[in-house]
């Protein structure tokens, strides 16, 4: 009468009996990496750089098993970053005369195509949200892929040209403004199509790329007004390891505080159109508002677990180069205020049991207090924070 | 209370729940006020608002500046809150030091909850409110009792669920839970934000500012020489924890450090001596530093050597607690061979002038007064970056340059930035000197153009002939008998003119030239004399610079020649406005610099990166493990053989994960059937893949 075991699926395979063959073979792949790596240049190679080759590697590798598109995604990448350094070569001249390198494999070329395509993106996307198909916003996905793509090759093609320009100079390229807004862009789409796929739910592309093509436009006006592509060597106390962790770190920060803000934004529309026009198309096309606030807090809980993470290790490296840990210096500062906002936002929600369009509204203020915190401290405020001055 | 239990509405009974029914007493209340969500979001938002004036008025400036911003009467306001050290002000200790009682007592009132949380499965529930539940389901299966509860286990068993089992009446209850981790998650972060700040308050100046209180500490506002520092301002080594500065030239040693507070500081002493035996600046191709680096010499009296290291940017030493951090670099008094250059008949009789940064000197000018130059700073590397004929960066070296002021016996005066070395300025050499009203203005430049031997020397041959009557008198002659267009009864008239013109014009200039046309010709003929005078001024000035160059053999004049005189007569209009009697010309210079050290003692430290990584790991835990109760319970069919079952669940988190697992669940437990019906066994796990 009733089923045997066997056919029942309750018994979870253990993690790694999930993964499959093409897995392994990731796996396998990033190792290689590894292991090439370190073979050719390991004698170049101090314990840091092996720590965070090792380190690197590793991630890249959890996160083809934890999130499949990531495998494509980031081979496609790495083969491209690899084909503009090789044509490179040794010379950052080639850049002038070589048709490849100049539009599609240095790093200039791949921040246009990433502008490119996140602006396409956004307009495929905001046309789904008015459209009876699923295919724009099946466009505006794909567009996105290759926009974060373009970004992520363009940082790591940028990365090989700044030791070209002189290798004495040397650095990861998230040390200045430039910089970062090309790892803004790419982090946050990439963050963003994780949550599309795992929810499903396509609409949300159409707020969320908007902040993205806000941050691209701003990267084109500074790049276009203020040379800021030029690259220029470092200031001392930037020349450490820890940059290499505390930036990226930092940019998970606010990318997951960007999307939750721009959902933030779609939970209150759909929340005024559930009252004033229920039973329009639009209404029923706009994501759910289980779905928005499901998300909103997922992509704070992100944020503010690597913010909190990078703060510490900015802690730490404030330690190190200035002499203390921490020192109330106004972009120091600011971060507290971004933390201690999404501190208050999270216990609101987890002992209040807040939802709905006040913690909507927060997240937007949130985004605000954040972007004071980023930029707004940069412009306004003097302090120890040296790069990324306007 | 235990956010579990509000998840779960009508959820089992609870510990927190019964005591809230019990009267409260008076301690009671205070432990829930302290520990209470709302104190600690006021005291969270208290913290961010101070934080913020702290970013918006500039801390830690001199309080003189604060005067000349707000005005006295807000200065006083403002000083008497602490706003110029908001960090520091005792007002913000105490909102921190109440952020930390109000998280422990937090922590406090829900431990007893949590460890029941972690422990108790609670077996005592009852089916009513099992059916309440937000995510509940029954079920009347045919199975017997005993084999389904069997069942029941293994699917629990294999879902990572931990159980317990009750049996009474013939009823069977079945407690499960799992992701209990998430409570220790709590815990961690609360704890580990109550360790950081207690770290952090131990490195703070809290005892300093106690020993004030007490009068044991008086803090000193005047920059005078360390000698003269009244012992009230100084602080023996037994200060745990510090945090100041100190500058050491190169050769030169300090066992103190400067502690800043408020409008003044504190002198702290250490255990041991640094001394600085040199200071070095690593630079780019492009000239721009790229390290800083000091080789540290430390005497200690318990030590049997010295111990030599070197720090860098990013590199500190770290000696027996004491953290040494290379902060900034200034000059350390770098002596300065100095040619003064009289900017008259004496050009060519230089006054030796040797100087060192940071002194000041006294200086007879060749008219019987006296100026005093004060010596500001030297650079020895100055890299202008430019944008060359293509569009192309490029930096410019410009070699050393020294900052000075020269002031009257006023005391006032203007400051100067002279190059040690000739620059190239559109295809000629010029000695700049930049001349400023006050260092917050930019600089105006004084050209003086190079000879061929990129030296001075025939600017200041020239200077020197024009400063001469005579041979202006007889250069003028000259002119006159040369010049072909006039009759030679005129040429006595013209000699005596360009010869006046040219003492004018070695006076102030054009200008003086001007003034004295003005000055004689009616107005209406100015038009007309002024362009003759000009030609005739000219022409003297031309005469003497053909003498200046045969007197150097050169027989030739090339453009570059030409070139040359004019700048010279720009120069020379230009003195009158430099307000300076002399050009000051460095020869020679020994560079020595000083480098600024940074010198903390933080027991604490080690405490905050342990509490971060309390914080750390439990953010993760709250986040990322979701805590998951699920209750069973089965009892034999009042109709017969079957089960009657009852099955419900809570989850702290994530509520819309939670009713897909529960769904999944039920179909297991109760339905016995596969979720999926391939079976693939992939739950959750990479479906979008
Ligand atoms: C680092 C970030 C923080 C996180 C992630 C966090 C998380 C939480 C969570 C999840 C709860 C509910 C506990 C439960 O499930 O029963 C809670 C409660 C609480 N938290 Fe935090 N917390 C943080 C920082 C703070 C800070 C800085 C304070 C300072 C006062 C604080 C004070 C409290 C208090 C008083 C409660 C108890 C509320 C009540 O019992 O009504 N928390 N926190």
């Amino acid at each position: 009468m009733s089923v045997p075991h066997e056919a029942l699926d309750f018994e979870r395979p253990g993690f790694f009996r999930q993964l499959q063959l093409r897995d392994w073979a990731y796996f396998a792949l990033m190792a290689a990496v590894a292991v090439i790596s370190l073979t050719f240049y390991g004698e170049n190679m101090d314990r840091y750089d092996i720590g965070g080759l090792i380190l690197a590697v590793g991630t890249s590798a959890w996160m083809g098993w934890f999130w499949r598109p990531w495998q494509a995604f980031s081979i496609i990448v790495g083969v491209l970053a690899l084909f503009g350094i090789w044509l490179y070569g040794d010379s950052l001249a080639a850049n002038e005369t070589n048709f490849w390198l100049n539009y599609i494999g240095s790093g200039q070329a791949g921040v246009m195509w990433m502008s490119v395509f996140l602006y396409l993106s956004t307009v495929a996307y905001l046309m789904g949200l008015f459209s009876n198909s699923d295919f724009p916003a099946r466009v505006g996905a794909a567009f996105a892929w290759v926009g974060a793509g373009a970004g992520a090759m363009a940082l790591l093609v940028r990365w090989r040209e700044i030791y070209l320009t002189d290798p004495t100079w040397g650095y990861i390229p998230v040390a200045n403004l430039y910089e970062v807004f090309i790892l803004f862009a790419a982090l946050t789409a990439l963050m963003y199509l994780y949550y599309e796929q795992r929810t499903g739910s396509r609409n949300m592309g159409a707020f969320v790329m908007l902040i993205i093509a806000a941050s691209v436009t701003f990267l084109l006006w500074y790049m276009f007004t203020r040379d800021a592509h030029i690259v220029e060597p470092l200031v001392p106390a930037l020349n450490s390891w820890w940059m290499k962790i505390h930036v990226p770190t930092n940019f998970v920060g606010y990318g997951g505080f960007a999307i939750a803000a721009m959902l933030g934004v779609a939970f209150l529309i759909r929340d005024r159109l559930e009252r004033t026009r229920p039973d329009a198309a639009i209404t029923q096309r706009m994501p759910t508002k289980e779905t928005l606030d499901s998300v909103m807090y997922k992509s704070i809980a992100i944020g503010f677990a690597f913010f909190t993470l990078a703060t510490v290790l900015g802690a730490m490296w404030a330690a190190e180069a200035w002499g203390g840990y921490w020192s109330w210096d106004p972009k120091e500062t600011w971060a507290l205020i971004v933390w201690l906002n999404y501190a208050a936002w999270l216990h609101m929600r987890f002992t209040k049991g807040w939802r709905g369009p006040t913690m909507a509204w927060w997240a937007i203020v949130g985004l605000f207090i954040t972007t004071f915190a980023f930029l707004g401290v940069n412009m306004f405020l003097s302090g120890l924070h040296s790069y990324g001055e306007l | 209370m235990s956010n579990i239990d509000q998840a779960a509405d009508a959820g089992p009974s609870s510990a927190s729940r019964q005591k809230a029914a019990r009267k409260p007493r008076r301690s009671r209340i205070l432990v829930d006020f302290m520990g209470s969500m709302t104190l600690a979001i006021t005291l969270l938002v208290a913290l961010s608002i101070a934080s913020v004036i702290g970013t918006v008025l500039v801390q830690n400036e001199p309080y003189t500046e604060y005067l000349m911003d707000f005005g006295p009467f807000w200065h006083e306001i403002f000083a008497g809150m602490g706003l110029y050290q908001v960090y520091s002000a005792t007002w913000f200790l105490l909102v921190v030091a109440f952020l930390v009682i109000s998280t422990s007592f937090c922590v406090y009132r829900q431990s007893p909850g949590l460890l029941k949380d972690l422990r108790r499965y609670n077996l005592q529930v009852k089916e009513k409110s099992l059916r309440s539940f937000h995510s509940s389901a029954t079920g009347d299966l045919d199975q017997p009792q005993d084999e389904f509860v069997q069942h029941a286990h293994r699917v629990l068993k294999a879902q990572g669920f931990k159980a317990r089992e009750k049996n009474s009446d013939g009823q069977t209850v079945i407690a499960a839970m799992r992701g209990r981790w998430n409570r220790l998650g709590y815990l961690l972060t609360h704890v580990g934000i109550v360790v950081i700040c207690v770290g952090a308050l131990a490195d703070g100046t809290t005892l300093l500012k106690i020993n004030e209180w007490l009068g044991n500490l008086e803090i000193e506002t005047r920059s005078v020489p360390i000698s003269e520092v009244p012992r009230s301002a100084w602080i023996p080594d037994w200060n745990p924890s510090f945090r100041g500065s100190v500058e050491i030239p190169e050769g030169a040693s300090a066992n103190v450090v400067f502690l800043p507070m408020r409008e003044g500081y504190f002198v702290q002493e250490l255990p041991f001596r640094i001394e600085l035996e040199e200071f070095r600046i690593e630079r780019f191709s492009t000239g721009a530093e790229s390290s800083y680096e000091s080789d540290l010499i430390i005497h200690d009296p318990n030590r049997d050597e010295p111990l030599r290291h070197t720090i860098s940017v990013n590199y500190p030493l770290i000696y027996n607690g004491y953290a040494i951090f290379q902060a900034s670099f200034a000059d350390g008094g770098t002596r300065l061979d100095i040619d003064a250059i009289p900017l008259g008949a004496e050009a060519l009789q230089a006054l030796e002038v040797p100087g060192r940064v940071f002194q000041e000197m006294d200086i007879p000018t060749p008219d019987g007064d006296t100026r005093t130059i004060e010596f500001i700073n030297f650079q020895l590397e100055n890299v202008v970056p430019l944008l060359n004929e293509e569009g192309v960066r490029e930096n410019r070296h410009m070699g050393p340059s020294f900052d000075f002021r020269l002031m009257d016996r006023t005391g006032h005066g203007l400051y100067y930035r002279n190059y040690q070395r000739p620059a190239l300025q559109e295809g000629a050499m010029y000695f700049l000197s930049g001349v400023r009203e006050s260092p917050a203005d930019e600089f105006h430049y004084l050209f003086l153009p190079a000879d061929a031997d990129n030296s001075l020397e025939r600017f200041r041959t020239y200077l020197a002939m024009l400063h001469n009557p005579e041979v202006r008198n007889e250069i003028a002659r000259q002119v006159a008998r040369d010049d072909d267009t006039v009759e030679g009864s005129q040429n006595q008239a013209i000699a005596q003119t360009a010869a006046e013109l040219m003492g004018l014009f070695a006076q102030g200039g054009y200008m003086a030239v001007h003034n004295e046309i003005e000055r004689r010709v009616p107005a209406e003929r100015i038009e007309e004399v002024r362009d003759l005078m000009v030609r005739i001024l000219h022409a003297g000035l031309q005469g003497l610079y053909m003498e200046v160059l045969q007197d150097e053999g050169v027989v030739s004049i090339q453009e570059e020649e030409q070139r040359f005189l004019e700048d010279t007569i720009s120069a020379i209009n230009a003195i009158s406005l430099y307000q300076s009697p002399f050009f000051f010309h460095l020869k020679d210079f020994e560079h020595r610099e000083a480098s600024g050290l940074q010198i903390a003692r933080a027991p604490g430290q080690s405490t905050v990166y342990v509490g971060s990584t309390m914080l750390i790991v439990g953010i993760f835990l709250l986040f990322y493990v979701s805590y998951q109760r699920l209750w069973i319970m089965a009892r034999r069919r009042e109709d017969g053989e079957g089960t009657h079952v009852v099955m419900a669940g809570t989850s702290n988190r994530h509520q819309v994960e939670f009713e897909e697992r529960f769904a999944h669940l039920k179909r297991w437990i109760i339905e016995q059937k596969p979720v999926r019906s391939d079976s693939a066994g992939d739950d959750s796990h990479n479906k979008n893949a």
